[in-house]
């Protein structure tokens, strides 16, 4: 067992955290009930809503479903494989999320008007989600302890049996989380089904706001989001099961005798035939625009300002995201108690939310409570850290689970009291995976627009907002400068979480 | 015991950066602002469409513009939100509608300000004020369609079958079809538009497309906005484009006259800024603006129009109030139900 302790302060630190992803819903009773319990329940049994909400499934649940069989390759491919050049191989599968999913559709669409519809938007959300599979498996993979695939070999088993019957089992928790992730993104997401057609649950928020100017019904409407969310995150901890310890694996794995030319081709292309969509289509098009004529030069200052801004904005968000997901995180690994692990399923529940509801969220209750801060940074990466508080607790949960119990107890019974443990046993094991979730975050905080486009200061400009100010003028060669720039800012942090990721367990 | 300290610690180190982060940030609140320095304007407009306008206006004025960019929608929402806490003075909106969402919010312009323009292109509640117009053509393509209809009954028949081209998530689009609703009523217009996607039109992404689409003889006809062919012979020389403008009969909704206007909010903290701007709008120099950058009408009783269009006041754009242009989810809902808006 894991769990060693109770602690009521880091709990109550926790649950603070967890109640500050939770702001949008008191914005969202309060205004779905501002007209009345009648006004609420009209809005909410529409036949349109239960079509919508069913077509957001389908698509939420074939995106996760080509997620997790994507996700659990890549990874195969990067730690079990056998094939060279594991770092690289995890940078250049992470690269997706170095693109945000309204680029990549923007795209797609200028390359084939023909792919909108579903097609597209499960390509594209495919390709963005992915990596949350990826990355939490490829770390689980990594430390899986081979004695057991040995001993089915030698009781006769094939490779892909054993595949099948002994690793898959042991990858049910990082495949879980991934999975969880990846369903509240593409139920959340518009940016990406607006540029290709394909009308699901989101428009009719977004509708509510930009054609209804009816607040009342978006926030009734994303209600259901939050109950969707609510019964993904319970499926996820059913699947999940009750923690159970990994066992550290001790024997280091010893790379698997050479490949056939063959096996490394077929897995080569396959390979290939998920980075050219995923990265290559969206990459070559936008180099592609730089070559567009443009009635206006390319205003370097400006780009520069506003990666600096961008890169100011992530990073800020990163940190404070990661103090909140400490205490979160800690206590659903180490914390005795009934109430452990609920922080951690609270800051899922807000995180089916598109981003404009978190926005006006955020702006409704910012406005009200602490006016003097609207419409100034400390709001916008508020409302940022709501949103991604998630993320980066299901990293740090991940991390905290690889360091083992033993050993924190045994520098206990040396005599160091719990903070110089946590600081000097548990924090540098962990360390890794910890910034892997601060990269993952600052990465999402550099691609988010919705909230920045409603929070930010009057004036301040991120390369996200100038993407999507270009973008909605058509003017592609305008877009560019700003597009790579966001690739290239994306691309540091994604290359940390590639390394980071691919680091052998046991390596200090 | 200890922890208990450490936690508090850390709380309190939390909260001391988020304090930091804010103090940094709280020295423009300290600042009073006068009546007169300064104008917050949020604006559904781009910024790429005006911020040299608001400069024009700061350079005549004195008065610094805090621009606020977005979508009318969202900014209509995001008004609704804050509610009188709002810091904006000004809303100035690229359609109606979404000033006629925000009314409640607005103040009542002074007559000086509502009688400049004529009396359908002002808030019957006298809220908002239209500043210029976008009429919607027919744009046609001379060789394939020498005869273009003027109006929109005339699309429907079906010697045009797979011949028009129009952007379906184009806000003008949209606003005529509500207009549609507001007219004829739901039922008249979704046989109107039942009747419309049964003659195949086809689907581009922009309005730009559909005029460039006309141009090059892909479709014959296109619904548009009107300057998008001036802005084509602009870039290109009148000789370069064959397509023309065909305008609509009179009081045909097809030539509904879309409105960008603008709103004094009624919690606005510079009132006089806000009112000075309102009249720089309305203003000649306004009406240049417009004229060469965007090619509008200009909603102002006795301007002068763009060249190369037809007499504005001869066009008699069809007779509706606005403001009902703001239930365009609702059109957004029927246009789905008729297979016109998503696949």
């Amino acid at each position: 067992m894991q769990r060693t302790r109770h602690s009521a302060p880091v709990l109550g630190l926790a649950f603070v955290a967890a109640f500050v992803s939770l702001v949008p819903l008191w914005y969202l009773v309060t205004q779905s009930l501002s007209q009345g319990l009648h006004t609420f329940s009209e809005e909410l049994f529409q036949q349109r809503t239960l079509t919508l909400l069913w077509r957001s499934s389908i698509l939420a649940g074939s995106v996760t479903v080509a997620s997790v069989v994507i996700g659990i390759f890549t990874a195969w491919v990067t730690t079990m494989s056998g094939l060279r050049g594991r770092t690289f191989l995890t940078i250049a599968f992470s690269l997706p999320l170095a693109i945000p999913s309204y680029l990549a559709a923007f795209a797609w669409v200028s390359w084939l008007p023909s792919i909108t519809g579903f097609a597209g938007a499960f390509i594209v959300l495919t390709a963005a989600c992915y990596p949350y599979v990826m990355l939490p498996v490829s770390a689980a993979m990594a430390r899986l302890n081979p004695v057991h695939e040995d001993v089915a070999r030698t009781m006769g088993r094939n490779s892909a049996q054993i595949f099948r019957e002994v690793v898959l089992p042991q990858l049910r928790r990082p495949i879980a989380s991934g999975a969880l992730l990846v369903a509240l993104y593409a139920l959340s997401d518009f940016g990406a089904v607006a540029a290709m057609r394909h009308e699901v649950f989101t428009w009719v928020i977004y509708g509510a706001y930009r054609a209804g100017f009816n607040p009342t019904r978006a926030a009734t409407l994303s209600l259901v989001l939050v109950v969707a969310a609510f019964a993904l995150t319970f499926a996820e901890s059913l699947v999940r099961g009750k923690d159970a310890g990994q066992a550290r694996n001790s024997a280091a794995r010893t790379r698997r005798k050479n490949r056939s030319l063959r096996s490394r081709l077929t897995i080569i292309t396959l390979s290939i035939s998920i980075l050219a969509p995923a990265i290559g289509v969206p990459v070559v098009m936008i180099v592609g625009w730089l070559n567009r004529t443009s009635t206006r030069g390319i205003d370097w200052t400006s780009v520069w300002t506003t990666t600096a801004q961008s890169f100011v904005n992530g990073s800020a968000t990163a940190i404070v995201t990661l103090l909140l997901s400490l205490p979160v995180a800690w206590c659903a690994v180490r914390l005795r108690g009934r109430f452990a692990a609920f922080p951690e399923r609270l800051t899922y529940i807000t995180h089916a939310l598109p981003g404009i509801v978190v926005a006006i969220s955020v702006v409704y209750v910012g406005i009200r409570v602490v006016r003097p801060w609207y419409q100034e940074l400390p709001l916008l990466i508020f409302g940022q850290v709501i949103i991604f508080l998630p993320v980066m607790v299901a990293s740090i949960r991940a991390a905290l689970e690889k360091t083992p119990v033993s050993l924190e107890e045994v520098a206990q019974s040396l005599g160091t009291n719990s903070w110089r443990t946590l600081l000097r046993v548990t924090l540098p094991i962990a360390l890794p995976g910890i910034m892997a979730g601060s990269a993952l975050t600052m990465l999402a905080a550099v691609k988010e627009l919705p909230v920045t486009l409603l929070l930010r200061p009057t004036g301040m400009n991120t390369l996200s907002t100038r993407i999507w100010d270009f973008s909605t003028i058509s003017d592609y060669a305008a877009v560019a400068p700003y597009a790579l720039s966001m690739l290239i800012v994306a691309a540091l942090p994604t290359a940390l979480l590639g390394t980071l990721s691919a680091m052998k367990d046991g390596e200090s | 015991m200890k922890s208990f300290r450490r936690s508090l610690a850390a709380v309190a180190a939390l909260s001391l950066l988020v304090t930091a982060c804010g103090s940094s940030d709280s020295s423009s609140d300290t600042t009073v602002a006068t009546d007169d320095t300064t104008v917050t304007v949020y604006s559904g407009r781009s910024e790429e469409l005006v911020k040299e306008l608001f400069d024009q206006f700061t350079a005549e004025t004195g008065i610094s513009v805090d621009a606020r960019y977005g979508d009318s929608g969202e900014m209509a929402a995001l008004l609704l939100t804050e509610g009188s806490a709002s810091p904006a003075d000004v809303f100035f909106s690229q359609d109606a509608g979404a000033l006629g969402a925000v009314e409640g919010n607005l103040a009542s312009l002074p007559d000086s300000t509502l009688s400049a323009v004529e009396a359908k292109y002002a808030a019957t509640s006298g809220k908002w004020v239209g500043v210029t117009g976008r009429v919607r053509v027919v744009v046609y393509n001379p060789t394939l369609a020498p005869t273009p209809p003027n109006t929109i009954d005339g699309l429907l028949d079906s010697k045009w079958s797979g011949k028009i081209g129009f952007a379906p998530t184009n806000a003008s689009w949209q606003s005529f079809v509500t207009a549609l609703r507001v007219l004829r009523g739901e039922d008249g217009a979704e046989k109107w538009l039942t009747a419309f996607a049964k003659n195949k039109p086809v689907a581009y992404e922009k309005n730009g497309a559909v005029r460039d689409a006309v141009n090059a003889g892909e479709v014959a006809l296109g619904l548009v906005n009107h300057y998008y062919l001036l802005e084509k012979i602009a870039a290109e020389g009148a000789d370069k484009v064959v397509a023309k403008n065909q305008f609509m009969a009179s009081a045909d909704v097809g030539g509904l006259v879309n409105v960008a206007g603008v709103g004094i909010l009624a919690n606005a903290k510079h009132k006089t800024a806000a009112q000075k701007f309102v009249d720089f709008l309305q203003s000649e120099k306004a009406a240049e603006y417009f004229r060469t950058k965007t090619y509008e009408y200009i909603l102002a009783t006795g301007a002068a129009q763009p060249d190369g269009l037809p007499d504005f006041a001869t066009l008699n754009s069809p007779s509706i109030d606005l403001s009902d242009l703001k239930s365009l989810d609702v059109t957004q809902e029927l246009l789905q139900k008729v297979g016109l808006l998503t696949k």
